[in-house]
């Protein structure tokens, strides 16, 4: 909302400085979002009187110009506008003034061989408007030497405030004014409306058909008008904040609006065909708007139309068709009541927006009708001349108000700052609540405040023209002793993976929880996908946090990084729940070459494996019981990947080396792998508190033995581990593999695998025949798995 | 006698002698096999003891023992001078180029989004909050009416919801538009006295150099028996104060609007500019850090609490913001990009933990 400091000392009686009212207005809520004064750029320029025109020498279309700027002495001036003549008064900007319309800084400069020692500046090039056919021609009463943009009332603040959803009373310079007057900025003017009873009746029929949209319609006619442009100082107020003056007539609309926060519409009776009513639309019915664009409606919003056609969508646009032009001569002024739900429905399924609107939306005030109708006239006939018409007043706005009961203590007890109660009483009328003394207070809202519904709106009141800033501020009660652990289970858990991964080398990022849905598929689709994306790319809820990682390190390797190892702690949003999950991708090389290592090696599955393993033992999962099984999503390489489960039910992470259809759908090159980590699934352990068990290392040291098994290439490694364990379960506790290999010496269709064994003795140390035993054991386990021992 | 005394003497000066030219390993092993060795003079000499009378043997035992003993010594100690020598030889020859490049092992890194989180935590745990959370997936009652913002409401309208695809007939699922559902979550399912902050992603369908469509923010609430804006002034200010590890913040409430608080604030913090960046501390000037209030009646009501009992403050803020005026950032879109190099500059030490004793600002 704009508005000018003169513009608002109509409505307000001050002596304060712009400092002050713009400092006033941001603490009281009216946040300043800026100060602009138009004269501050025009401050070079002065009025001058051009004394001679001559002929250029050389230029038919150059006039040479002597100028008087009120400087004692004759200016020359090559001037090319065709009205600068002599005995005329312009507006002068002399050398070093900077022209904000062309952007140029003015110097003494030879035109076509005359010296030329400033310059007699047109409209466009002050920035005051488009015309540029010639100088700017001021009145002979202008007084030389002064300054332009003073005289000519330039020199007028714009300040522009953003005005929160709740206060349409400060959508209009009035109520600026009013909210400025309560924090004692000085006094609220009074509206002076004089009495324009009308001398003939309505020209034209005002009904009601839907209360419900519209509860008032207010209209008379003007006859007689002729709706020239407005006066300048209507227009350059207009102009100021960024409006276009059009006409009279629309101008006067718009600067009621402005000035009360009411909106008006003017239609042209000419253009009418019989009756004006406010009625629901019918379905599919369309209206030209003023801003040229045809509008479908439906039945559920509220138009004013005539016998014949939609005229307006109620509170919002008025119609194309039915709009005062320069040959209006008989108008109908409408100013109605429009509900508030209704408009911001209507607006809403329209997409349609409008100063209009805002303000309906929001509620306007539904006792300024009568009011609204009186300026509007007023200034009408003092703009385009005519005669009124009685006024017709259909239907009667909601004009019940609210009385809040309402404790002065609260101002203390919510606000945080005990005021004074007379205090509280003087701003609360000053607002223009009525305020009536007792236990507890009884207060009536003004109509224009239907923000108001409250005890706690009336301690904002008091707080905020009181000043926020003096609100003190107050301890929180401390519970005694050391601030007490406040994570939860999840939380601790989700910290411990997340600086498990970071300390094994990972980057952590953070990707988009929306990915497309083809980068969903491979993950059983997005159960999740949203109506409105901003882009195809961010279309559905990530089912996985791969894809989004996968892009990652596309980009990364685009950028000229040969090794990614990029993992995220974030949801998956799967139809049931969202999960908390850790993503892994490691893409390109494990290790650079190096004068150590020798050549560049590429991450493969086991990488991946390495980065679940670790994962899940940081989070507490058993990982020694764990079971590979095969069947993970179809992103991965089928026959290089696996489920961690622990049972055939509960899977706590997938990994594997990526599908090449996978790498090709992300334009990955290079080998990628991937695991991802299913928090949820993680078992928590239950807490026993702090003591750990007794510490009681074995008495005997351990005993190591080797075996070398030829088993049919297909079985897993990690069966044979387990056979191999569960041999002897007190004697053995572990069996690592050491060796994995097929070629020489291995017959066809098997492998040979290498284990290590480690016994540990109890009491006594195992006897010969003990360790034979346990060897048969070993074996014999093996055996059952199609394993034969090596010679 | 005599002659015998000084032929041990002589004896004992020859074999020192002898043990110290010895210039390597296998001539000095030669020198003791010659001298203590089965056949070696010594053990000779030794062997003698027996074939000596009692008196001979009381005389000559001690003197021969002592040449024994002292050339054992000798080989002892020369021996080690050789091997050390030999060691010294050997050592010599086998340098490596210590300046040759080794592998630290891959420096990891914690999101600053992670990490201003833990901060959080930390600090708010210390004034007795925990840390709650609600889904992002998220029904309107939650997101918008509980909030106090029914259908019609200007502020929905403002909120540049994404709306979930629904099955026909079914209200549509939004993903938050902030994290205050989380607070509406906790008052239901919570008996009062609740302290509570509530970070996590939220959503706004908005993309340009200062919004992404995903964004982070942090909710507090506290509600109790009489609490008021005092205590909402005086957590900011505690809170912002511990966050930038700075005295000098200066805190501004601004009257603002939102509809689930009443009185409404905004908050605004003052700046120092420092090298053209804007440090937090001072006022030069102020900037909005986020939205804030008393948690309005309704809101309250629509949780099940009675609101004549129970009031309490909210504030919220962005937490990418919070990490962007800590560390420097200038671009939220790299928060969400996944750069490496972006990652490594500005993210976090994975034993970086913030502590109350260790300083919550890495």
């Amino acid at each position: 909302m704009k508005f000018t400091l003169s513009w608002l000392k109509e409505h307000l009686e001050t002596e304060a400085s712009l400092d002050e009212i713009v400092e006033t207005l941001t603490r009281i809520g009216l946040e300043v979002e800026g100060i602009e004064n138009p004269a501050a750029k025009l401050a070079p320029f002065t009025i001058a009187h051009v004394l001679t025109a001559e002929r250029h020498p050389q230029a038919d279309k150059l006039q040479v110009l002597t100028v008087d700027a009120g400087t004692g002495e004759q200016i020359q001036v090559v001037c090319g506008a065709p009205n600068a003549r002599a005995g005329m008064k312009g507006v002068f900007g002399a050398p070093g003034a900077y022209v904000p319309g062309s952007d140029i800084t003015l110097k003494v400069a030879a035109i076509r061989g005359v010296e030329s020692r400033g310059m007699m500046c047109s409209i466009r090039e002050l920035e005051l408007g488009e015309e540029h056919d010639g100088i700017i021609v001021l009145s002979d009463e202008a007084p030389v030497g002064e300054s332009y943009a003073q005289w000519a009332g330039l020199d007028d603040p714009v300040i522009d405030v953003a005005i929160t959803p709740n206060r349409q009373d400060a959508m209009g310079v009035q109520g600026i004014a009013r909210d400025l007057a309560a924090a004692g900025l000085g006094t609220l003017k009074r509206i002076e409306v004089r009495d324009t009873a009308g001398s003939f009746p309505c020209p034209i029929e005002i009904r009601i058909d839907d209360p419900e949209g519209c509860p008032a319609f207010f209209g008379r006619g003007v006859r007689g008008v002729s709706n020239g442009p407005s006066p300048a100082w209507l227009q350059q107020r207009l102009k100021a904040v960024g409006q276009r003056p059009i006409s009279a007539l629309v101008d006067m609309t718009n600067y009621i609006m402005l000035s009360y926060g009411r909106p008006l519409h003017v239609y042209d009776l000419a253009k009418l065909t019989g009756g004006i009513r406010a009625r629901r639309a019918v379905e599919r019915e369309e209206v030209l708007a003023l801003n040229g664009k045809t509008y479908r409606l439906d039945a559920s919003m509220t138009v004013i139309a005539d016998d014949a056609a939609v005229h307006d969508i109620g509170g919002i646009m008025g119609g194309e068709h039915s709009g005062v032009t320069e040959d209006t001569t008989d108008i109908l002024i409408e100013c109605a009541y429009f509900t508030p739900k209704h408009i911001a429905r209507t607006g809403q399924k329209l997409a349609l927006t409008s100063d209009a609107r805002s303000r309906f939306e929001r509620g306007v005030d539904p006792a300024f009708l009568e009011t609204g109708l009186a300026l509007a006239t007023q200034l009408a006939v003092e703009l385009a001349g005519g005669e009124a018409s009685q006024i017709v007043r259909a239907g009667s706005p909601p004009l019940d108000t609210l009385t809040v009961e309402y404790d002065p203590r609260r101002a203390g007890e919510l606000g945080g700052l005990a005021v004074d109660e007379d205090r509280q009483r003087q701003i609360l009328e000053r607002l223009g609540f009525e305020v009536r003394i007792g236990l507890p207070w009884k207060i009536n809202v003004p109509t224009w405040r239907r923000d108001v519904m409250g005890p706690a709106d009336i301690v904002e009141e008091v707080i905020r023209i009181e000043g926020l800033d003096k609100v003190p501020s107050t301890p929180l009660e401390r519970v005694p002793g050391v601030a007490r652990p406040t994570a939860t289970p999840d939380q601790l858990l989700e910290r411990k993976v997340r600086r498990t991964a970071a300390s094994r080398g990972l980057n952590e990022a953070v990707t988009w929880s929306f990915i497309s849905e083809a980068e969903a598929e491979p993950f059983g689709a997005g159960a999740w996908v949203l109506a409105n994306p901003i882009s195809e790319e961010m279309k559905a809820m990530r089912p996985s946090l791969l894809p989004g990682l996968l892009a990652a390190a596309r980009r990364n390797i685009a950028r000229g990084a040969t090794s990614v190892r990029l993992f995220e702690v974030g949801r998956r949003y799967l139809s049931d729940s969202e999960r908390p999950t850790l993503g892994v991708v490691l893409a390109g090389d494990r290790l650079g070459r190096h004068w150590r290592t020798g050549k560049a090696q590429a991450f493969d599955a086991f990488d991946a494996k390495a980065e679940a393993l670790a994962i899940l033992a940081a989070a507490g999962a058993p990982v020694d019981n764990l079971q590979v099984l095969g069947g993970a999503s179809d992103v991965y390489h089928p026959g290089r990947s696996g489920r961690l489960s622990l049972g055939p039910k509960n899977v706590l992470a997938e990994f594997g080396e990526l599908h090449p259809a996978a790498l090709k759908a992300f334009d990955l090159s290079g080998p990628a792998v991937a695991a991802e980590i299913y928090l949820d699934a993680v078992p928590q352990k239950r807490s026993s508190g702090h003591m750990r068990e007794r510490y009681a290392p074995p008495p005997l040291q351990a005993v190591k033995r080797d075996f070398a098994f030829l088993v049919p290439v297909g079985l897993a490694a990690d069966a044979l581990l387990r056979a191999v364990r569960g041999a002897d379960k007190g004697a053995i506790t572990g069996a690592t593999l050491f060796d994995v290999f097929t070629g020489q010496g291995v017959p066809e269709g098997r492998k040979s695998l290498a284990v290590e064994v480690t016994l540990q003795p109890g009491e006594k140390s195992f006897s010969h025949d003990e360790l034979e035993a346990i060897s048969a054991r070993i074996v014999a386990a093996a055996t059952k798995l199609g394993a034969e021992l090596r010679g | 006698m005599a002659t015998n005394t000084d032929t041990i003497d002589s004896l004992s000066g020859d074999w020192l002698a002898r043990v110290e030219a010895a210039t390597d390993l296998p001539s000095l092993e030669a020198e003791r096999v010659a001298a203590l060795g089965k056949q070696g003079a010594i053990t000779q000499l030794l062997k003698s003891l027996g074939g000596m009378s009692p008196e001979q043997r009381q005389a000559e035992g001690p003197r021969i023992h002592a040449l024994r003993e002292n050339v054992t010594a000798a080989i002892a100690e020369r021996k080690a001078t050789l091997e050390r020598a030999e060691l010294d030889r050997r050592l010599a020859t086998e340098t490596l180029d210590m300046s040759l490049p080794v592998p630290l092992g891959e420096q990891g890194s914690v999101h600053p989004v992670s990490q201003v989180m833990d901060e959080l935590a930390e600090i708010f745990a210390d004034l007795g909050f925990s840390v709650a959370t609600g889904p992002e997936i998220e029904e309107q009652w939650y997101n918008f009416t509980a909030l106090n913002m029914p259908e019609s409401h200007p502020a929905r309208a403002m909120h540049d919801t994404f709306y979930l695809r629904a099955a026909e007939g079914e209200e549509a699922k939004v993903l938050r538009t902030h994290t205050s559902p989380v607070q509406i979550r906790t008052m239901m399912s919570q008996k009062p006295p609740i302290r509570i902050i509530a970070p996590g992603r939220t959503y706004r369908s908005d993309s340009d150099a200062t919004h992404t469509p995903m964004f982070h923010q942090v909710e507090a609430l506290v509600i109790d028996r009489g609490i008021h804006m005092g205590h909402l002034k005086w957590t900011l200010e505690t809170f912002l104060k511990a966050y930038f590890e700075r005295e000098d913040i200066v805190l501004r409430l601004r009257p603002s609007y939102f509809p689930f608080t009443e009185p409404s604030a905004e908050i605004d913090v003052g700046y120092t500019v420092v090298n053209g960046r804007r440090v937090l501390g001072g006022a030069e000037g102020f900037m909005e850090l986020g939205g804030s209030g008393m948690v309005h009646p309704r809101v309250i009501a629509n949780c099940g609490l009675d609101p004549d009992e129970w009031q309490g403050f909210a504030f919220g803020c962005g937490i990418d913001r919070l990490a962007m005026l800590k560390y420097g950032m200038d671009d939220l879109r790299a928060f969400f990009d996944g750069d490496l190099r972006w990652l490594r500059h500005y993210g976090f030490r994975s034993l970086d933990v913030p502590t109350l004793s260790g300083g919550v600002g890495a």
